[in-house]
């Protein structure tokens, strides 16, 4: 960057004692390099001196600071926390660590640096280009080079190892084809099911107790799993992904759709927790406007309205799972969802 | 020998008195919204049955009495009423129709309760829309979730049984008052002034993508303004 702004430094006497002419084989003069001027380092010693004790001084920071970084993980306990104004409290050790670490660093850097440009040589080399192509006997001998190769390994004799080398090299390659079958098998009709099925009882997820009717307050939020899920079970995060559920509870008079209303249980409705765009757990429920408002993409479904889509880029409603209530009072689901939960796929039809 | 019974009545005219008492500071600062006997009007919902915890919870954090029912949502702002005058509208209000009541500090001290498993609770419960560590968030058409950053315990609890505004209720039947305790010791534990942070500067919370955002544009930003620095800078002896 310096070489750019040497230029500009120069008298037009100086430019002229350099350039060569513009003839018709160069349209554009060459300009030369520009004069070489000295550093102050270069002409004064004491100066190069004072830049050599910076640049030592840059380095001895860097070995004190490494010293530092491993004193500090010896002596400070892990737990230990501090106040450091303005960011607040923090963890001491991560602290030392990092700004030893940090400093260690750039120290060394800003010391290779400050080195560089104040006393390494800074005279200008010029690298002339050269053709790329090979010279013609380097060429010659090359190409008489693999034809005695070619000769002398017989391949256009002994056809039998030519054919089956062939054969080796062109079978190889099918090793790494077979091995794509891991990346199936295909999903078949998982995505179709979830866990919920006819009289599976509606398990709170809080308390890991089956849902009642009672339990659950008009404006209220409840999310529920299917009953026999538990956390600890090894498919557990699979399944809960298709069958969360979340449950509200309206008036009935303000449930708008009529299947919604049919599926629901005195107010009590059960609609799938993963958006239909592409499956992020939705649940940022509004309890006046019914409204539930997908934190990814904005997609907004109106609860009170067969989940339908008010906004965002969501393609369908939220499935709602149909339930009711069993003899001994708790909420169970009638069946399965009756549509796949989740984001839309290609063979979803 | 009477006096079990003069006690009851003695205490049952307090009661009534507080109603009173109760009634006039509603009359004046709740009634043009909420209807002279609580039961709503267009510009306020209906109070019977709230509960006195609905009535501590936004009287407490100064939401109600609320400056306009137009905008968004009410915001949260200086209380004007004494904690006395607060327990008497409370009152008044329960007398109107059974509701959640103030909760007692053992309901909502967050000592010796699990925070783990509030955790566990909050991010499936409320990060939803609170932000994991409870920052807060928008949700629809300029409503938002407000931080809970240096909310009170109580107010907490409130919010969580009551479901003010646009929140979902979480009633006792379905989120008990053991998990509720779990959730305020959770958020005692990773958003309050003794909150620790082990790496340092928190850049409000947001989580990765704000970290990300940070790092490319004042990291990255500040080895760029560096290097133009030390390039700009001729380390020749004659300036120009």
């Amino acid at each position: 960057m310096s070489s750019q702004d040497i230029p500009e430094e120069k008298s037009p006497a100086e430019q002229g004692a350099h350039v060569a002419v513009a003839d018709e084989k160069h349209p554009f003069a060459d300009p030369g390099l520009p004069p070489h001027e000295h550093r102050i380092q270069d002409v004064d010693e004491r100066a190069a001196r004072r830049s050599e004790r910076t640049v030592a001084l840059l380095f001895t920071v860097s070995m004190l600071a490494t010293v530092g970084f491993i004193a500090s993980y010896v002596a400070i306990p892990h737990d230990k926390s501090i106040f450091v104004f303005p960011i607040g409290h923090l963890n001491a050790l991560n602290f030392a660590l990092g700004l030893t670490l940090g400093l260690a660093l750039f120290s060394i850097g800003a010391g290779a640096v400050h080195w560089a440009r104040t006393l390494m040589s800074d005279v200008e080399v010029a690298d002339e280009r050269h053709p790329i192509a090979a010279e013609p006997d380097v060429k010659a001998k090359v190409m008489a080079d693999f034809k005695q190769g070619a000769k002398e390994s017989a391949l256009g004799r002994r056809k039998l190892i030519r054919n089956t080398m062939f054969g080796a090299l062109a079978l190889f390659p099918l090793s790494g084809v077979v091995l794509l079958r891991d990346l199936g098998p295909l999903p078949g009709t998982k995505l179709r099911h979830t866990l919920w099925s006819k009289g599976k009882l509606l398990v709170n997820m809080n308390t890991n107790e089956p849902l009642r009717p009672e339990d659950v307050a008009v404006g209220s939020l409840t999310f529920a799993k299917p009953e026999g899920l538990e956390e600890d079970d090894h498919e557990f995060q699979n399944e809960i992904a298709k069958a969360a559920l979340m449950i509200i509870r309206l008036q009935p008079d303000d449930i708008k759709d009529k299947q919604e209303l049919d599926w629901s249980y005195q107010g009590i409705v059960a609609y799938s927790k993963i958006c239909t765009h592409v499956g992020c757990p939705i649940s940022l429920y509004e309890q006046q406007t019914h409204h539930a408002l997908c934190p990814c993409h904005q997609s907004t479904f109106d609860l009170s309205d067969g989940a339908k889509v008010i906004f965002g880029p969501a393609g369908h409603p939220l499935p709602q799972l149909r339930i009711g209530v069993n003899d001994e009072g708790y909420l169970e689901a009638l069946g399965d969802f009756t549509e796949p939960v989740g984001p839309a796929f290609w063979e979803r039809g | 020998m009477f006096a079990p019974a003069d006690k009851a009545q003695a205490e049952e005219s307090a009661q009534s008195l507080t109603i009173e008492e109760g009634k006039k500071l509603y009359t004046v600062g709740c009634a043009s919204c909420h209807g002279t006997d609580g039961q709503g009007t267009s510009d306020g919902p209906s109070l019977v049955g709230v509960g006195a915890a609905a009535v501590d919870f936004q009287v407490s954090t100064g939401r109600m009495p609320a400056a306009t029912s137009q905008g968004a949502q009410v915001p949260k702002k200086k209380n004007i009423y004494s904690q006395a005058e607060i327990d008497q509208l409370a009152a008044f209000i329960a007398s109107l129709g059974a509701g959640p009541n103030v909760p007692t500090k053992d309901q909502y001290d967050p000592e010796g309760a699990d925070i783990a498993k509030g955790g566990e609770l909050f991010r499936n419960n409320c990060a939803q829309c609170h932000n994991f560590t409870g920052k807060g968030g928008a949700l629809t058409k300029g409503k938002y979730a407000p931080s809970l950053e240096g909310v009170e315990p109580k107010h907490i609890y409130e919010a969580m049984l009551t479901g003010p505004q646009n929140m979902p209720s979480f009633p006792d039947t379905t989120m008990s008052e053991q998990n509720k305790k779990d959730i305020i010791a959770y958020l005692h534990a990773v958003n309050s002034d003794e909150t620790e942070n082990p790496g340092g500067l928190e850049l409000g919370g947001l989580g990765p993508v704000s970290e990300g955002l940070f790092a490319w544009i004042f990291g990255l930003g500040a080895l760029i303004a560096v290097a133009i620095w030390v390039a700009a800078r001729t380390a020749k002896a004659r300036k120009s």
